[in-house]
């Protein structure tokens, strides 16, 4: 084994057969001994069969991707081990459900007959899976016990007799390390994006199911009550989006997620919310798309969409993050700076950064604060748009001794409609000047980040969820990256910092265009290569080490 | 009382039934601030239209949303702030056309907003096309031969919706619409008011209101059979008898109050307690 303080799982099986839980397990039983923790989530759009796998890391150090080469390779079904024999490293372990899959290699485990003979329901198979895994990496019986009580509720007792009766039937092949850090809560995207918000003054949630976002609604939704949140689902996004404005209206600090499709129906709200001067936040957790495309498959091909959501001329906030850390505090961020500037404002994820799980940073949650917008002071007559020198507005909400009006058409300083020329151009010119005050705000924040080998002359961008296996490649062929993080207004000052002593720029982007190249374009910024991955599955390090040492 | 006016000038056509929707609305309001509720606790939401213009003629909070999503707009206000009285004003192409996914929903899962819809019958502020409630056989600009599609009955649509408060009056009895609009606001929950509108431009129904409505008395409100009797009396083809009124009304949890009750004032959310579940 190349390195015994990392590991890489793959445990797989048909959709139902809990191969999903298995991982998460697995994840924790090495959060538990100090490990850095990612888990990639690979499933179908569907409910029962198919197949499913988990793809598990575990390591000392920092990772926020998985790899291609699996140490280990759990195999619930005959499919799995067809599917992933290739991905088995070179001394690799296959651990088998002896009784679905035939394998002359590894260590097979009488899953079923196991299951079957404790009288156990079918899906406890994992379990018997599960408990034969610990024994082989030597994870002792209390941790797996303990573990499986935390993540097991109906039917703990029965999965304990399986899972002991597996671990005894098979023997320890290697003992992994415990570490010296501590557990660290383990978090997908859209659970860290959800606490971040929240941090931020989130009390309203609005969505219609949409993978890959829809863990922000039951996430949301389960904690409705420790978070003291309100959660909607609506009868589709077109209302989620538009009930959403309302609620900011009111006063509430309020969220709307989707996905590409659902994403494009809230476009009119977005656009709504620019002229009305509605502080929102949107969620786009991008999927493979056009259309219907792959539905739990990922990609980065809303970037130019979202960039011009909603039709009119205006700025929205685009943030897009790379890992949960991120993800969690420029949620919050996002959110005050909505209230700040009043305006549409829009998260923009994908599924990879979504569904997989990551070792979580509580500190983060310490940097989010919830910042108050411009509030009216109460004296005097209220206009809701009045017209200020840096063109944002006091604000209101009913309820207030004021008369507050917000609409969707061109008004005048109270919110009533207008159609003379002076009234269009004073707005116009007001909420341009806005725009220029969210592009110097942009600039004080940190925009773009660098890592990897700052001197290199080649430097590779990327944003969003790649920047986990960007980085860990960029680092180990030498290079410099460099990651936009707020997309629009588009921080050029800290770009252009960034590209100093830079000759070659190289693009990476899940996607088949390659779109972040037009947005440099348009700031005068060249692309030299690119390089693009099209079958909506995530890059691995080792496969862009592989791409990059040939440009 | 501050006055109701604005300073923006009225742009409907003369003879407009959309005026009588204006008188009554003020005079509803001035009762039900005269009864205790704060004026700045009421929000009106309008839609586009030409009775959506209603917003700019009204010195109240208003939120003056996009086509067809006026319902949805009040309904996130009322969820965001549920002490505030949501009126809706809306047309029959915005509630029944572009919107009605809308309409239907709020009325099902009793969203406690007052929804007023003006029906002149017709898409009148892009000058005449049919509507989902156009009589079959309207000449429009889109249906020059006229249109081949039976209109809808909304009344039907809301019963079977499941709505809670289902009445309709005509613009010209301000009186008869002022205590409806009174009333559906005293409602808790969803509230659906058609209110008969002549366009004297595109589609002067007047005469037929004037002489085929008359007010109906409705002693069982909470039997949805007297109910769709009342609403079946006119098919919004013909020259029937048109009843006006209160056809149904039965209360029933309203869904910002359902929604709402696990909040508590002031709390912090727990999120630490939240992050043991990821350990």
């Amino acid at each position: 084994m190349k390195n015994t303080k990392e590991f890489s799982i793959i445990v797989g099986g048909a959709a139902g057969q809990g191969s999903r839980k298995a991982g998460l397990i697995i994840a924790k039983i090495f959060n538990d001994l100090g490990y850095n923790i990612f888990i990639h989530e690979d499933y179908q759009s569907l409910i029962k069969g198919g197949h499913n796998f988990s793809q598990i890391r575990a390591s000392e150090k920092e990772i926020l991707s998985h790899v291609g080469k699996a140490d280990f390779l759990l195999a619930l079904d005959e499919r799995t081990m067809k599917e992933h024999e290739k991905d088995l490293a070179e001394n690799g372990t296959i651990v088998f459900n002896q009784d679905k899959v035939k394998s002359e290699n590894g260590i097979g485990i009488v899953a079923d007959t196991i299951t079957k003979e404790l009288e156990g329901l079918p899906i406890m198979s994992n379990t018997a899976l599960l408990g034969g895994f610990a024994k082989v990496v030597g994870i002792d019986w209390e941790s797996l016990e303990e573990v499986l009580r935390k993540e097991i509720g109906k039917g703990i007792e029965k999965n304990l007799e399986i899972a002991k009766k597996a671990y005894d039937s098979v023997s320890e092949v290697l003992k992994v390390d415990k570490l010296k850090n501590n557990p660290k809560p383990l978090l997908t995207g859209n659970e860290a994006l959800s606490l971040g918000a929240v941090k931020a003054g989130l009390e309203v949630y609005f969505a219609y199911p949409m993978t890959p976002a829809t863990g922000i609604l039951h996430y949301l939704a389960e904690h409705e009550k420790d978070l003291n949140v309100v959660v909607s689902q609506l009868e589709n996004e077109i209302a989620v989006a538009v009930a959403a404005a309302g609620s900011a209206y009111s006063g509430k600090r309020t969220m709307a997620g989707s996905s590409g499709g659902g994403f494009a129906l809230m476009t009119e709200t977005i656009s709504l919310a620019a002229m009305a001067e509605i502080p929102l936040v949107f969620v786009n957790s991008q999927r493979s798309g056009p259309a219907t495309g792959v539905p739990t498959y990922t990609g980065q091909t809303d970037l130019l969409f979202t960039l011009a959501s909603g039709h009119g001329d205006f700025l929205r906030f685009v943030i897009a993050p790379g890992d949960v850390n991120e993800t969690c505090y420029w949620s919050g961020e996002l959110m005050n700076l909505a209230w700040k500037y009043q305006t549409p404002s829009i998260l923009l994820i994908d599924k990879e950064l979504s569904e997989s799980t990551f070792s979580f940073d509580e500190n983060v949650l310490d940097n989010i604060q919830k910042k108050e917008g411009l509030l009216w002071d109460g004296k005097g007559e209220y206009k809701r748009y009045l017209n200020t020198p840096d063109g944002i507005s006091p604000m209101a909400f009913p309820g207030q001794n004021a008369i507050i009006k917000a609409t969707s058409y061109e008004h005048d300083e109270y919110g009533l409609s207008v159609e003379d020329k002076e009234n269009i151009v004073m707005m116009q010119e007001k909420r341009m000047r806005k725009f220029k005050e969210m592009e110097k705000e942009v600039e004080l924040l940190e925009a773009v980040k660098v890592y990897g080998n700052i001197d290199s002359k080649t430097a590779v961008v990327c944003w969003g969820s790649t920047k986990g296996a960007v980085k860990e490649a960029a680092e180990e062929l030498g290079l410099k990256v460099i990651q936009p993080i707020i997309l629009q207004p588009f921080p050029i000052k800290q770009f252009k910092d960034a590209l100093k002593g830079v000759e070659k720029l190289v693009l990476i982007e899940l996607g088949a265009l390659g779109q972040m190249e037009q947005v440099l374009n348009s700031q005068g910024i060249k692309v030299d290569a690119k390089v693009l991955k099209y079958d909506m599955r995530p890059f691995t390090p080792e496969e862009l080490v592989a791409k990059l040492k040939n440009i | 009382m501050e006055k109701l006016e604005t300073t923006c000038p009225n742009t409907w056509c003369p003879g407009c039934g959309n005026f009588g929707v204006l008188q009554a609305i003020k005079m509803a309001i001035e009762d039900i601030v005269q009864k205790g509720t704060p004026r700045e606790n009421i929000v009106l939401v309008s839609d586009i239209g030409c009775n959506s213009k209603i917003a700019d003629y009204l010195n109240l909070n208003s939120f003056y949303s996009l086509h067809g999503r006026s319902i949805v707009t009040g309904e996130g206000i009322k969820l965001g702030n549920p002490d505030l009285k949501v009126i809706v004003f809306i047309g029959d192409g915005a509630a029944l056309d572009e919107g009605i996914s809308h309409l239907i929903h709020a009325a099902k899962r009793n969203s406690d907003v007052n929804v007023i819809m003006h029906n002149n019958r017709l898409f009148a502020l892009t000058t005449g096309q049919f509507t989902a409630v156009s009589p079959k056989g309207l000449k429009g600009k889109s249906t020059p031969e006229g249109s081949i599609e039976e209109p809808l009955n909304p009344l039907e649509l809301m019963l079977a919706s499941n709505a809670s408060f289902i009445a309709r009056s005509y613009s010209s009895k301000f009186e008869h619409l002022k205590n409806l609009i009174i009333d559906a606001v005293n409602h808790k929950g969803f509230s659906f008011i058609e209110v008969l509108q002549p366009c004297p431009s595109f589609f002067n129904s007047m005469e037929l209101y004037n002489k085929s409505s008359y007010e109906a008395v409705n002693s069982e409100l909470e039997s949805k059979e007297k109910a769709m009797q009342l609403i079946k009396e006119w098919n919004y083809n013909g020259e029937t008898k048109i009843p006006l009124g209160l056809f149904y009304k039965k209360d029933r949890m309203y869904y910002e109050e359902e929604m709402t009750k696990h909040l508590e004032k002031d709390k912090e959310p727990d999120i630490k307690k939240c992050l043991t579940t990821h350990l």
